[in-house]
């Protein structure tokens, strides 16, 4: 019998697979067609201070190698996340759930954070620095190592759980924000976040998506984030969620070997509503064909010798 | 919602631009004209959204015009072919607010989705009455099909080749409806909605990336929130639509 346990930051999955935020909203819709609590958790739909309702549509392009969305940030805000989704979750799923978070301000992530904390549902803060989506907002912060330290600093100060920073692809050296965020007290790091990304529509003679740019994602950015996971696994000693278009069980233990403790997985969620269950039935399968007897030994494997 | 395997049986056109596909398996998951279905095309990363135009236990009829890379692949799908399809996704249309009279107001590819409301409409012993408007006759489908199914139709076209010259709203002067369905351009649904005098029920379209509620990429506002054409649509009601 293999072993697809890992422990994230201090709290054990079952398995590492995490459905990513934004694509599996606060898992209600999810039950509904299979029982989610085979999932390692979930991060659930990033949530800011206030309630948002996003860019406008059409909001949704497609690629060769998978998506572009330009959601921006819809959700109804903390207070409603608690008060409303986080119940309705509580019926269905009976683990901790990762917390996705994103902001405006240092302050606005903060407060956010603290909100958070007194949810005993909660396991992990995912700290969105990396929405491409928003302005003055996400990616703003990620972009370079000094503000990613800044919120990093003001999220660790008002929680206890595990935080872990979301990173951004767009950043021009990834294993530098990495490292600043470890360095400011971060319990790890995810990584990578949508890719930003543009269609034109040839009859319009314009940007498919009303928001001009959204963020790719799907198989046509998996080597990417191999390639960041990889990087960053280099630069840093704290564990790393790896996604980025990940769609079958092979393309997790890539991720892992590329230095992830756990793996994230989003479009494939849109277009195979039974993506997660199917990749964690084939896990174990998987790991037989490549003699992987625990997933924990072949963490960062890629890297020895 | 369900996740299906169906098996094409036809996929003919009906007009130069716009194909009639017939398919077999599985549809307990359409509980209501006015679904769609969310279907899985090899070479393509997203699935296409197609409205239901008809079913009944074991099969179901789309009606799809071509409009991109997605759709113009399909008509080159040969019977035999299966396809994973998503079914009975979205809200549907209501039949129980209809009254005596309701009418159906279509425009275009907005016309499959009421052939299967007129279906129930009229086994419901409702007088239905529908105006269709197309850009010209080489365009026109369905509309015998729903005259045979006793519907009084209204034909109209922009250009006059068929029919009244003209568009839908014209179509529905001095028409006496209890309530309105329609499905159609969104210029058309709103100039429909500003002349609607009933309660009614409106189908919109959007692009969307999962079809079931996921991803908030086909979000609108309505006067009772944000709401997903995908999920909590694509029906809306009338009084709750914001333009």
């Amino acid at each position: 019998m293999v072993n697809t346990a890992v422990t994230l930051c201090g709290l054990p999955l079952e398995n590492p697979v995490i459905p990513a935020s934004g694509t599996f909203g606060y898992g209600y819709e999810f039950a509904q067609i299979y029982d989610i609590n085979c999932l390692g958790t979930f991060s659930f739909k990033g949530t800011t201070l206030t309630p948002r309702y996003g860019n406008p549509t059409p909001r949704i392009a497609e690629y060769a190698g998978g998506l572009l969305n330009s959601v921006g940030l819809q959700n109804p805000g903390v207070e409603a996340v608690i008060r409303e989704e986080l119940p309705r979750l509580r019926e269905v799923f009976h683990k901790p759930v990762m917390a996705n978070v994103s902001g405006f301000s240092i302050e606005e992530y903060a407060q956010v954070c603290r909100q958070l904390d007194g949810a005993e549902q909660v396991g992990w803060l995912e700290v969105n620095i990396s929405c491409p989506n928003v302005h003055g907002g996400g990616a703003a912060f990620g972009a370079d190592p000094r503000t990613a330290a800044a919120v990093t600093r003001a999220v660790r100060d008002v929680t206890k759980k595990p935080v872990i920073m979301k990173l951004s692809p767009a950043a021009a050296d990834i294993a530098a924000v990495a490292r600043a965020c470890q360095e400011a007290g971060a319990d790890g790091v995810s990584l990578i976040n949508t890719l930003p990304g543009m269609r034109i529509d040839l009859k319009r003679r314009r940007p498919l998506l009303a928001n001009g740019t959204g963020g790719m994602s799907g198989p046509g950015i998996f080597p990417l984030a191999v390639r960041m996971v990889y990087q960053v696994y280099e630069a840093v000693d704290i564990p790393i969620v790896g996604m980025g278009g990940v769609s079958t069980a092979e393309d997790v233990l890539e991720l892992m070997l590329a230095g992830a403790t756990a793996v994230g997985v989003g479009a494939a969620n849109l277009v195979e509503p039974c993506a997660c269950r199917k990749i964690i039935q084939d896990l174990p399968a998987a790991m037989e064909r490549y003699g992987i007897q625990q997933l924990t030994d072949i963490i960062g494997g890629a890297h020895h010798g | 919602m369900k996740q299906v395997t169906w098996t094409i049986t036809e996929n003919m056109p009906l007009t130069p631009d716009t194909y009639r596909l017939r398919l077999t398996g599985d549809t307990e998951a359409i509980t209501a004209p006015g679904q769609f279905v969310n279907l899985k095309l090899s070479g393509f990363y997203l699935r296409r959204p197609i409205s239901v135009c008809d079913w009944e236990p074991g099969a179901a009829t789309l009606i799809y015009k071509v409009l991109g890379h997605g759709t113009a692949a399909m008509t080159h799908l040969p019977a035999g072919t299966e396809l994973d399809v998503l079914t009975g996704l979205g809200n549907g249309y209501n039949t129980s607010l209809a009254g005596e009279r309701p009418l159906l107001v279509g425009g275009g590819v907005g016309i499959p989705p009421l052939y299967g409301l007129a279906r129930r409409l009229t086994a419901e012993h409702r007088q239905v009455a529908a105006v269709l408007g197309y850009n010209r006759a080489s365009d026109i489908f369905l509309a015998e099909e729903l005259h045979a199914l006793g519907v009084t139709v209204r034909l109209l076209t922009a250009d006059g080749s068929a029919g009244t010259c003209g568009l839908v709203t014209d179509g529905m002067e001095g028409v006496n409806y209890t309530h309105l369905y329609t499905c159609g351009p969104e210029a058309m649904l709103h100039a429909v909605w500003q002349r609607c005098r009933t309660d009614g029920q409106f189908s919109f379209e959007e692009r969307m990336g999962c079809g079931f509620g996921a991803c908030m990429g086909c979000t609108c506002r309505t006067k009772y929130g944000h709401k997903r054409i995908c999920k909590d649509g694509p029906v809306l009601r009338r009084e709750e639509i914001v333009w």
